[in-house]
């Protein structure tokens, strides 16, 4: 039983169509290129990046702070599902766990590339190590992330063992994990907010909308991947996914982004009454400060896209038309890219403490690591998608295809 | 906090030994590449500094001359100088001095073995317009002035470097406790320890923590043989520093490195415990202030103004 499910499994992720190769291939490459550059920064160090005192944190922090919140995709589709029992979003919920195993990963590959002594890792481990719970932050991060990863990676395993040997989930056993997964979801963005926001010597970050700000966009940026994701999968593969769950998540994704848009409405309202001289990153951000503007178009795209993105969501018919739903999803994931990544942690450091402007931007090592990191993880996604998909559509083991779980 | 972690780990010693005897045993087998692969064995499975007892210290100590002496081609003293009793140490800095030449900053590079490729300053002097009534804010200042003559007509220039806070905000966040506050007040950092996340930079509001982005440069003939295990010893590749008031000079009852070197006697340093103290006459009698106080952090450093407008420029 276990050696046939290993070659089934085998099998599924060693055999496709003519596309999923090329995508592996594709994937593969990039993942190949990102370690060979990941040599080059160990062997010189973090100087290697464009990273400085000024700015110390860059593109891999940006990218793992817009990582945890694609992450909460799960919990998008697992409080519908499981909670509110909209049965049609039963086909998905498990790839909405995968893609959260893959966006953890991720972001713990991007932590382990920020760090400078990394080798260094087991100075965290309680007891052999010193781990500084819970006075720091950082470590309540490791906490919950891993927590996540675990418990995803569980719940996905969970059900489809049962399913590929042809059984029913026991409900009992798993529903105090999923419950609890609701609030691991929104940990995780809580505390990734709270490393920032509790630092008073970074007035850009000093504000308590940045946790609730961070869930709002994180349900719309995993979400609007998703979506997208969604629609490729019941186009190649034989899994069956209703509209009216595609469209129920689509309705997340807009009130999501309502409440995004007004709590970035808040922040600009506070910054520029108040015009303290706090104000100064956020001008760096959004106007440009004493001749240094390179974020201003980057923001002001972000906040463009997002805009016309809720604007064609807000109105169900147009929502409901797949052309302009994948426009508006495409829009939230490049939005929410640019706004939870560049747009919230280099303005943090810009100007820094002492006054001093810096102009950020990763160079091209940086963005092919990160590039790599990204592969590694779609990789991850892809593959663990079409396992899932073949169990569920009884292509190994012995599911009832025919049947919901 | 400090105690916490001495107190609960009784039983490390024993593994301490355990590692040890591993180290030898790996050596013996020809597995690492002589004496050097092991200490590079024993360096990678290194306790925390706390954690070590005095024999561990005494052998990481004499290893560490042993090796610097070699790579410096200079005899290396290393010390892990204790603080002494009864001692809080702070600093005041007369800003109606100051006029901007930097010596501060050469002679800490100096003292403390930072690296000048890339290039580390513990110190960062700025220099501001009189009559830009932004200045304690810091926004407006400027780092890389580069005028013929200091002081320049029209400007002033305020010193700075690590606070000492009492409440350092760089400690609470490191997820490792590589950085803490000793009994006399200074922040230090083990550079055995850190692991480079570069948090405490995020969360210092002076700028006062230097990472070192590449390996760390020390020309042979200027490097500094007399060295602290938590101060001026060469840092490493990857890990954090800052300035610790010349530790390796402090807790000997020397004047800092950037004391020494004003040429204005702008620096002022001493016990803040000792009544008879320079630093606490300044404290009483001048009016002193601290930078950022609205956020509390409750620096050890404090500025004053010993002749009121400044001086004649």
């Amino acid at each position: 039983m276990a050696i046939d499910a290993i070659n089934g499994i085998v099998r599924t992720v060693v055999t496709g169509s003519k596309e999923y190769k090329a995508w592996i291939g594709f994937l593969s490459l990039l993942a190949l290129v990102g370690i060979a550059f990941v040599f080059r920064q160990i062997d010189q160090g973090l100087i290697a990046t464009n990273m400085r005192d000024d700015v110390s944190w860059g593109w891999y922090i940006a990218n793992f702070t817009f990582l945890v919140g694609v992450a909460a995709a799960a919990v998008v589709l697992v409080i519908p599902y499981y909670i509110y029992d909209f049965k049609p979003i039963g086909e998905i919920v498990l790839i909405g766990e995968i893609m959260a195993v893959a966006a953890v990963s991720m972001c713990l590959m991007f932590i382990v590339l920020d760090m400078g002594s990394a080798e260094r890792f087991w100075h965290l481990i309680p007891m052999i190590g010193i781990f500084n719970f819970p006075q720091s932050i950082l470590t309540w991060d490791v906490v919950v992330l891993n927590m996540y990863l675990i418990l995803n990676l569980s719940l996905v395993i969970y059900a489809l063992s049962k399913t590929y040997a042809g059984k029913s989930y026991k409900t009992k056993l798993i529903m105090p994990f999923i419950f609890f997964s609701v609030p691991a979801a929104i940990s995780i963005h809580t505390v990734t907010a709270f490393l920032y926001l509790g630092a008073p010597s970074r007035p850009f970050w000093n504000t308590a909308v940045l946790a609730p700000r961070f869930i709002a966009s994180a349900f719309c940026s995993g979400p609007a991947f998703m979506l997208i994701i969604f629609q490729i999968i019941r186009k190649t593969t034989k899994l069956k996914i209703a509209d009216e769950a595609l469209h129920k998540v689509a309705e997340i994704v807009t009130w999501c982004m309502a409440v995004n848009l007004f709590l970035l409405g808040s922040e600009v309202f506070k910054e520029m009454y108040s015009a303290t001289a706090h104000i100064e990153p956020f001008n760096y951000l959004w106007n440009g400060l004493r001749g240094h503007s390179q974020l201003v178009p980057w923001i002001w795209t972000a906040l463009i896209v997002n805009s016309i993105a809720f604007l064609i969501l807000i109105v169900p018919s147009i929502r409901k038309n797949f052309f302009m739903l994948n426009i508006a999803c495409a829009f939230i994931f490049v939005g929410v890219y640019i706004e939870k990544g560049m747009g919230l942690i280099f303005p943090g450091f810009i100007p820094g403490t002492l006054g001093d402007i810096y102009d950020y931007m990763p160079n091209a090592m940086e963005l092919w690591i990160s590039l790599g990191v990204w592969a590694i993880g779609l990789l991850i996604f892809t593959v663990g998608a079409k396992i899932c998909i073949a169990i569920k559509t009884g292509e190994i083991g012995h599911a009832d295809p025919a049947a919901h779980h | 906090m400090s105690d916490d972690i001495k107190g609960k780990d009784k039983g490390l010693i024993t593994r301490r030994k355990f590692l040890a005897g591993l180290t030898a045993g790996v050596a013996a087998t020809g597995l690492a590449a002589g004496d050097a692969g092991a200490y590079a064995f024993e360096e990678f499975f290194r306790q925390h500094y706390k954690r070590l007892d005095a024999d561990d210290l005494r052998d990481i100590l004499a290893k560490l001359e042993e090796e610097l002496s070699f790579k410096y081609g200079k005899k290396v003293r290393a010390k892990a100088t204790p603080p002494m009793d009864n001692t809080v140490f702070g600093y005041a800095l007369d800003l109606s001095r100051c006029i901007g030449c930097r010596r501060c900053i050469y002679a800490c590079v100096k003292e403390n073995n930072l690296s000048r490729d890339p290039q580390i300053h513990w110190i960062k002097v700025l220099e501001f317009q009189k009559g830009n009534n932004k200045w304690q804010g810091l926004e407006h200042s400027n780092r890389y002035y580069e005028p013929e003559q200091v002081p320049q007509k029209g400007r002033f220039y305020v010193p700075v470097q690590c606070q000492q806070c009492k409440k350092p905000p760089c400690v609470k966040v490191c997820p490792v406790q590589a950085t803490w506050q000793e009994p006399d007040g200074i922040v230090v950092v083990d550079y055995n320890w850190c692991i480079g996340c570069r948090f405490c930079m995020a969360a210092c509001p002076y700028g006062a923590r230097n990472f070192n982005w590449g390996k760390p440069n020390i020309p042979n003939e200027e490097f500094n043989p007399e060295i602290h295990y938590l101060g001026n010893r060469p840092q490493y590749k990857g890990v954090v520093g800052k300035c610790t008031f010349c530790i390796q000079r402090s807790r000997e009852g020397r004047y800092t490195a950037c004391v020494e070197a004003c040429p204005v006697g702008a620096r002022k340093f001493g016990n803040l415990m000792d009544p008879n103290s320079e630093i606490r006459y300044i404290l009483e009698n001048m009016k002193v202030f601290r930078l950022k106080e609205e956020i509390d952090t409750n620096p050890k450093f404090f500025y004053f103004f010993s002749m009121g407008t400044g001086i004649k420029s």
